[in-house]
Parts: structure tokens; C-alpha cells; sequence
């Protein structure tokens, strides 16, 4: 059991991971990786948002199978998430405003960051139970924090070099970057049989 | 929009503003869905549906929905449509659903629809919404083809199936995987910045400034409805 949730972890930080491999969550990967610290928030915020959601969200799929209305859970999910999102931060700003200063500007992005409902969604795909979706959850938000921390390092060292041709600079860039990253990350895979 | 004329709402969306090339939205589905055309093909027309129907309800909604309740309104009501494309592609085109799997319900959150809704369908009337969304979800189905054929031509040789590089000719798989997806991205992005260099001097990247954009995203809101105040009052002294 306990191997099976490390593997689960190791394989959603490096083999599967998010922005890098999967294509989930690029435009918050793309846009907020300017500076290492909001990269470093946002990437905290998705963490924390997916598990929260992940441990909501599971148990309602349970519901809606038992009531055989499966076939409501994108409506359902993204409301949820969304409500959720909501609550988390007025949660945070009554009782956690240290917290709320230092993630509260990137949790109204995370309702349309399509890491959040992909994470929920392919818990439900893989069949995973309870303990296992939660793992996933949380092994999928470190490694989008670890890919952003790796993406905003090599960003603030791209910034103002003039020596970039024109039509590359800005988001070309930023792009080629990102795919010699995922081909670095390539290299995880077959990490497990 | 007054003064501008039916079609240039269409071919707006199509070069000028195209969504996912010019304004750097649904950067998810673009990269991860067009390792073929075909699979490429299907996610921008399916988006195109949602974003039609979307556009259409929004734009009769918009005099119904509350201000401060409008983002969960209108994400309700792309999810019906998703869910919907997810009901039709199941039945009828299983071979497409089952590749492009996860991105068909992922369509919710696709910054094209919901921005769409934001920017055009919440002040215009459904007929404009309507061609609005037809041109912006063309413009993404365009640009997610010409993804596609690159990648398809360069990993495996063929274009929708048909073989244009001869099978003796090795095709290079890594245009298939995701570096090669970031990578085309980026050269077509390039070739953009390019061709358009003097004429856009101002190129709106909307999404990619994260949370310095959402404020510049506000202002440009907060102005625009002032305009709009001042424009009434005009009408009223006239």
C-alpha cells in the first residue's frame, strides 16, 4: 500500500507530470512564472486547491453513482470546484490573512486552471480509491510547483537579453524553453515498467 | 460594435484576434490535442460547438443574469454544452472521444469560451454573439489543424491519414510527444510575431501576464463602462 502511494507520487511529479508532460495548467504555467516567488504561490495554491477539491469531489462521483447520474459530473464538478475555490478564500481572509496575503491573488485564477478539474477527473478515470486519489492530488500539485519553481528560475535569467532575435521574444521564448524542460523530463520515463 | 460590419466580426476572430495564436488563450487543448490532425480537427470543432452555444444563451442572458453572479452562470452553462459534446462525440464518434479522453470535459475550462462570454457575449445581441463565437472557434480550429500538420507530417509522415513522406523516409517521433508540441507552438508563434511585426504594435497577450493581466483586464473593463455611462448620458441630454 505505502509503495503504491510513493510510486503514485514519484510517477506525478516526474513521469506524468502536469504542465510538462500532460499539457494541464499551461496558461498559469506560462503566465505567472515571471517571478520565482509567484510561481512559488501559485504553485502552493494549485497544491493546496487540488487536494481540497480532490477530497470533495470524490466521495460526491460515489453519490452520483449510486443515483445514476454519472453523466452530470463535468456540471457538477466545475461548480464545486468553483464554490470551493470561493470558500477557500473567504476562509482564508477571516481566519488566515498571512496566508491569504500571500496566495489570495492567485486562488480566483485556479477555478479556470484546468489542472484542478483534470486532477479530479482522472482520479475518477484511473479508479483509484479514497487514500489513492488524495495521494495523486497532492503528488500532482508538487509537481506542478516543482515544474513552475524550475520554470520561473530559468525565466528571470531570460529577461532582458537582448541577444534573443525579435520575433522570439516574449512568449516564444518562454515556449521553447518549456520544450527543452519536457524533453528534459522525457528521460523519467519508462522510470517504472 | 456598431459601424462594424457582420462579416468582420467572423474574420476577427479568424486572423486578427485569432484565439489561441494572437491572444495566447486555451494554450492547454492546442498543444496536447493536435499530435494528429484528425484529433486536432475534433477538439476545435467540438469547441466551436460549445462556443456557438454558449455565446447564443449567454448573449439572451445577459439582460437575466446578475453582475456579481455572472461567472458561475456562465460557467454552468458551458458545462451543459460540454456535457453535451461529451454525449454526441460518446455515440457517434467513439474513436475520437476515447483520444481525446480527458481534454473533452477539460472544454469547460477553456479560457476561449468563458473569455468570449466575458468580452463579447455579455454586451452584444445573440445574432453578433452567434458569428462571434463561429469565428473565434474557426480561428482555433485553424490554428489547431496547422498544428496538427506539422506535427503529423514531421512524426509520422501522413496528413489526416494520407502518407505524404514516403514510409522509407524515418519520421522524427518526438513531434508527436509533448517537446515537439511547445516546440511547433513556438515556431508558429514566432512566424506570427514575424510577419505581424510593424503592424501590431500593441499586442494584446491576454492569460499570459497572470495576475497583472486580470488588473489590466479590470481597467480595461472599469473603462469601458464609463464609456458606456457617458455615452448614455450623451443620449440623454440629446
Amino acid at each position: 500500500m505505502a509503495t503504491s502511494l510513493i510510486v503514485i507520487i514519484i510517477s506525478m511529479v516526474l513521469v506524468n507530470n502536469y504542465p510538462l508532460a500532460q499539457f494541464l495548467g499551461i496558461c498559469p504555467f506560462l503566465g505567472v512564472s515571471n517571478d520565482v516567488e509567484s510561481a512559488k504561490g501559485m504553485g502552493i495554491a494549485v497544491t493546496f486547491v487540488m487536494v481540497v477539491a480532490t477530497a470533495v469531489t470524490w466521495p460526491i462521483m460515489q453519490l452520483l453513482y449510486k443515483l445514476d447520474l454519472a453523466y452530470l459530473q463535468t456540471l457538477i464538478f466545475i461548480l464545486v470546484i468553483a464554490a470551493l475555490v470561493q470558500l477557500i478564500e473567504m476562509f482564508m481572509k477571516k481566519s488566515m490573512p498571512a496566508l491569504y496575503t500571500a496566495l489570495g491573488v492567485y486562488l480566483p485564477l485556479i477555478t479556470t486552471n484546468c489542472t484542478v478539474l483534470g486532477v479530479c477527473i482522472s482520479n475518477i478515470d484511473d479508479g483509484y480509491n479514497y487514500i489513492q486519489s488524495l495521494t495523486q492530488a497532492f503528488g500532482a500539485g508538487i509537481g506542478y510547483l516543482f515544474a513552475m519553481m524550475i520554470m520561473s528560475n530559468v525565466r528571470t535569467r531570460l529577461v532582458d537579453q537582448e541577444d534573443i532575435p525579435a520575433p522570439f521574444r516574449g512568449v516564444p521564448i518562454v515556449l521553447i524553453t518549456a520544450a527543452i524542460l519536457s524533453l528534459g523530463f522525457m528521460g523519467f520515463n519508462g522510470l517504472f515498467s | 460594435m456598431a459601424g462594424k460590419s457582420k462579416l468582420s466580426i467572423v474574420t476577427n476572430g479568424l486572423l486578427k484576434e485569432n484565439p489561441s495564436m494572437v491572444l495566447v488563450l486555451g494554450t492547454c487543448p492546442t498543444l496536447a490535442t493536435t499530435s494528429t490532425v484528425a484529433n486536432g480537427f475534433g477538439m476545435g470543432i467540438s469547441a466551436m460547438a460549445v462556443l456557438i452555444c454558449s455565446n447564443i444563451v449567454i448573449s439572451m442572458l445577459r439582460k437575466v443574469i446578475p453582475d456579481k453572479v455572472r461567472i458561475p452562470c456562465y460557467i454552468t452553462v458551458i458545462a451543459g454544452f460540454v456535457t453535451i459534446v461529451q454525449f454526441i462525440l460518446q455515440a457517434y464518434m467513439p474513436a475520437l472521444y476515447s483520444s481525446l479522453g480527458l481534454f473533452i470535459p477539460l472544454i469547460v475550462v477553456n479560457c476561449i469560451i468563458l473569455g468570449r462570454a466575458e468580452m463579447f457575449a455579455n454586451k452584444n445581441t445573440i445574432f453578433d454573439s452567434a458569428l462571434d463565437g463561429l469565428g473565434m472557434g474557426l480561428g482555433f480550429t485553424m490554428a489547431l489543424v496547422l498544428m496538427g500538420t506539422i506535427r503529423e507530417i514531421c512524426s509520422q509522415g501522413t496528413w489526416l491519414g494520407y502518407r505524404i513522406i514516403p514510409a522509407s523516409v524515418d519520421g522524427m517521433g518526438i513531434f508527436s510527444l509533448a517537446p515537439g508540441g511547445f516546440f511547433v507552438f513556438a515556431i508558429i508563434m514566432a512566424g506570427i510575431h514575424y510577419i505581424t511585426r510593424d503592424k501590431s504594435k500593441i499586442r494584446k497577450e491576454f492569460g499570459l501576464g497572470g495576475v497583472e493581466d486580470m488588473k489590466l483586464a479590470e481597467e480595461e473593463l472599469k473603462r469601458q463602462q464609463e464609456e458606456e455611462k457617458a455615452r448614455k448620458a450623451a443620449k440623454e441630454a440629446a
